[in-house]
């Protein structure tokens, strides 16, 4: 494998050029299709040319990079230079949530949704300095290996391989539906048969190349996706301020932003429902007062976002694709880089789009509204349109809390409303779907890979031939992405909030025992098993519980004038969405409210007194309880010191690793050399 | 690099591949460098936008400076300082010997 590797590649020697001359040609191709809205070709088959075309190329490079090879199938021969890795890194990270999310969650929450902002860049400093290099020195194939060999074999690489699971499933489901909205608007097809056409495109990539495939797909894609989100921006900018540079001049555009927002209010309006009214301020209520809650909620979900980032394995495992230790280090900084590209845009994009909504759609009459808006009237997996014109007070002319965009499409929709030609918004859904798609393959990768490595080749049959266990790989892949399209066709939610909680699970689940692996040589195996699996049922139980039995949690954790507002919530909740028991046990409580008793654990859910109690809040037309008033995104923040403390506390009571397993850290601390495994089963080939 | 000898006998009778005094120096250094690291992680992620209240009555450009460091500022200040890192360390590498063959 050594000798193989460090022989000079003809074909990453001439990586630049294939890549220069893909991108030229992407160039082109826009341009052509440009030409051809000019010359009059409908909209909808412009539509068709994206879509096609740039699913039609990585399908083209998955088929042309099939392996039937181990090393090529799981990490691509470990020869992906430090640049290219970052770049498929970059896409492999940047998902639905970043690039059709993200802005428009800035767009609703203002200051509120830069904790997306840096939660999903900062991370890699911690992927960098505490964990890359040692996984590439470690040098297998997936993060349950080192779980296995770092932690004595199958219960630790068995319960590492549930938390992954849990984690990219949750994740994969996200991206399946920001496929699907894009396909739906793009293609005219219904949401559920959007869905399974995207899965198509996923699959073409990743099913007969793995990693290899993906990783050449990746660099691809990310050079659509960006492509994608700055031409946008800066048509934007250029156009507001006469300057096309978007991340230095929206400045000017938040100072307009504000101003607007004071006119409004001296016109009596309000802010449409899960907007703020005051985008640039800090840590802020429905008032626009400080709220220490917020604030919190805030910080709370930066530092899990930055620890989930540093613990999810499809972005770990792309690490393990570099030829070097040191290869490994400078490509997480690359990676940073081009993630960095497009995060410190996604302000200036929601900053324009704000200003082009109030300035030019807000206060128009209703029946005059421009034709865009019309092509958005589709409607979304909630039930209600993706831009919903409410006309509240009846007078024919669009008031602030009358025009509702879903975050989810403020990107797709922002260079219609900004008035820019079509080509631009077929650029930016196919960016979108190169953001879904690549990170899709990776997530389904890293699903297939543990099931058939980590499970199947590593816990079932040892003895299986290579060929077998490629078959293995392909077949789960299909069977993952096939019940991922099924929940993301019945079960929609919003996609920055399933990936958050993806992040919160392997955060709470790996972190401390992946980075105490390296860093505390004393860990032992009992006490890292018990650390993951505490760190996983805190978190994961603790969303499942507030999430779906909001009520119930009230019940064990709240005050009792909380459970009562509790109950009324779950009465004035739009009654298609709320079971008939649900509200007979809220009515209940109701009619009872004088002598409803605090919860068994109240003193828990108030140890902090106000204004961090534990309560409720209507999200997703559910009843969901918040833990001290954290929200369940933000869930890791249970999770994750448990997990350290337990792992530190057990090592201390149990027998210390032995001197074969503390040679084995030496080694991997350090680049030079190879790695002397504690236990031989845990090598591979 | 082979992973492990191939064969029966225990892998952990190799020789270790640099000396115990050399490999404990070089961890207790880049240890350092990783606190240091995480310090400036730390401080660009949380601590400076404790008092964002109060940066955001500092205009730059029209921006709010607050709203400006969570935006932009912490992130070019994450990007700098990783590949600092990532050339720093392998210096602490070589300085010791232990970088890759």
């Amino acid at each position: 494998m050594s000798g193989a590797s460090k022989e000079k590649d003809p074909f990453i020697a001439s990586l630049g050029k294939i890549y220069a001359g893909y991108t030229g040609g992407f160039a082109a191709f826009v341009v052509i299709i440009a030409i051809l809205e000019q010359m009059g070709v409908p909209d909808r088959i412009l539509g068709y040319l994206f879509v096609g075309l740039t699913i039609g190329v990585y399908a083209y490079i998955g088929i042309i990079s099939r392996t039937q090879a181990v090393t090529e199938y799981y990490v691509a021969g470990r020869r992906v230079p430090a640049l290219y890795n970052g770049m498929a890194t970059g896409s492999d990270w940047m998902s639905a949530a970043s690039f059709i999310g993200m802005a428009g969650s800035l767009y609703a929450l203002g200051y509120g949704g830069l904790a997306f902002i840096l939660g999903w860049t900062g991370g890699y400093m911690l992927v960098a300095i505490l964990l890359a290099p040692y996984l590439r020195k470690f040098g297998q194939y997936t993060v349950p290996d080192f779980l296995g060999a770092r932690y004595g074999g199958n219960a630790a690489r068995l319960i590492g391989v549930t938390i992954l699971i849990t984690a990219s499933f949750v994740y994969v489901v996200a991206q399946i539906v920001g496929v699907g909205i894009i396909t739906q608007r793009f293609l005219d097809v219904s949401f559920t048969l959007a869905v399974f056409v995207g899965l198509a495109g996923i699959l073409v990539c990743s099913m007969l190349g793995g990693m290899r495939a993906v990783t050449w797909t990746q660099v691809a894609q990310y050079i659509v996706l960006i492509i994608a989100y700055l031409i946008p921006a800066f048509l934007m900018s250029a156009k507001v301020t006469g300057v096309p540079l978007p991340q230095v001049m929206y400045g000017f555009a938040l100072e307009r932003i504000a101003e607007l927002e004071n006119g409004f209010r001296a016109a009596g309006m309000t802010p449409p429902p899960g907007v703020t009214g005051w985008h640039s301020a800090p840590f802020i209520g429905a008032n626009g007062q400080f709220s220490l809650p917020a604030a919190i909620n805030w910080f709370a979900l930066v530092f899990c976002l930055m620890v989930g980032t540093a613990s999810l394995p499809h972005i770990l495992m792309r690490y393990f694709t570099t030829p070097s230790v040191k290869e490994a280090r400078q490509s997480v900084a690359w990676s940073l880089f081009f993630i960095f590209l497009l995060y410190f845009t996604a302000p200036a994009y929601a900053a324009f789009a704000k200003v082009e909504i109030y300035q030019n759609i807000i206060g128009q009459p209703i029946a005059s509204l421009p034709d865009w808006i019309k092509n958005w009237q589709i409607v979304s997996p909630y039930g209600v349109p993706w831009i919903n014109i409410v006309d509240v007070n009846r007078d024919g002319i669009l008031q602030w809390n009358e025009f509702r965009i879903h975050p989810d499409v403020v990107v797709l929709a922002t260079p219609e409303i900004a008035g820019l030609p079509y080509v631009i918004a077929g650029l930016v859904a196919a960016g979108g779907l190169a953001a879904a798609l690549s990170t899709a393959d990776g997530l389904l990768l890293a699903l297939a890979n543990a099931l058939s490595h980590d499970v199947y080749y590593k816990m079932i049959d040892r003895n299986a031939p290579t060929a077998r266990r490629l078959t293995v790989s392909r077949v789960l892949l299909l069977t993952v992405a096939v019940a991922a399209a099924w929940v993301a066709g019945n079960a929609g939610a919003d996609i920055l909030f399933l990936v958050a909680w993806a992040f919160s699970i392997a955060a709470a689940g790996l972190f401390a025992a992946l980075v105490m692996g390296v860093w505390y040589k004393k860990t032992t195996n009992i006490a890292a098993v018990v650390g993951m699996a505490v760190g996983y049922v805190i978190t994961f139980g603790y969303m499942l519980h507030s999430e779906w039995f909001g009520l119930h949690f009230i019940q064990l954790f709240g005050t009792s004038d909380k459970i009562v507002a509790a109950a009324r919530q779950v009465i004035a909740i739009n009654q298609q969405f709320t079971s008939e028991a649900l509200r007979a046990e809220a009515q209940a409580i109701i009619a009872n409210a004088a002598n409803v008793k605090d919860g068994a654990l109240a003193w828990l859910g108030n140890i902090w007194g106000s204004p961090m109690n534990t309560d409720t809040v209507v999200l997703r037309n559910r009843v969901t309880g918040r833990m001290w008033g954290i929200g369940s995104i933000s869930a890791g923040i249970f999770g994750v010191p448990v997990s350290f403390l337990v792992i530190y506390v057990v090592s201390q009571f149990t027998t210390a690793p032995s001197q074969a397993m503390q040679d084995f850290i030496d080694d991997i601390r350090i680049p030079k050399g190879g790695v002397r495994l504690a236990d031989k089963r845990e090598a591979v080939e | 690099m082979p992973l492990v000898e191939p064969g029966g006998a225990p892998s952990n009778t190799e020789a270790p591949a640099v000396s115990e005094a050399t490999a404990a120096a070089h961890w207790a250094k880049t240890s350092s460098l990783m606190l240091l690291v995480l310090g400036i992680w730390f401080f660009a992620s949380f601590v400076v936008h404790l008092i964002a209240p109060s940066l955001n009555s500092i205009r730059i450009l029209g921006f709010p400076f607050g709203f400006y460091m969570a935006a932009q500022g912490s992130l070019i200040i994450f990007v700098v300082a990783l590949f600092w890192f990532a050339n720093r360390q392998n210096q602490v590498d070589e300085e010791f010997g232990v970088q890759e063959d």
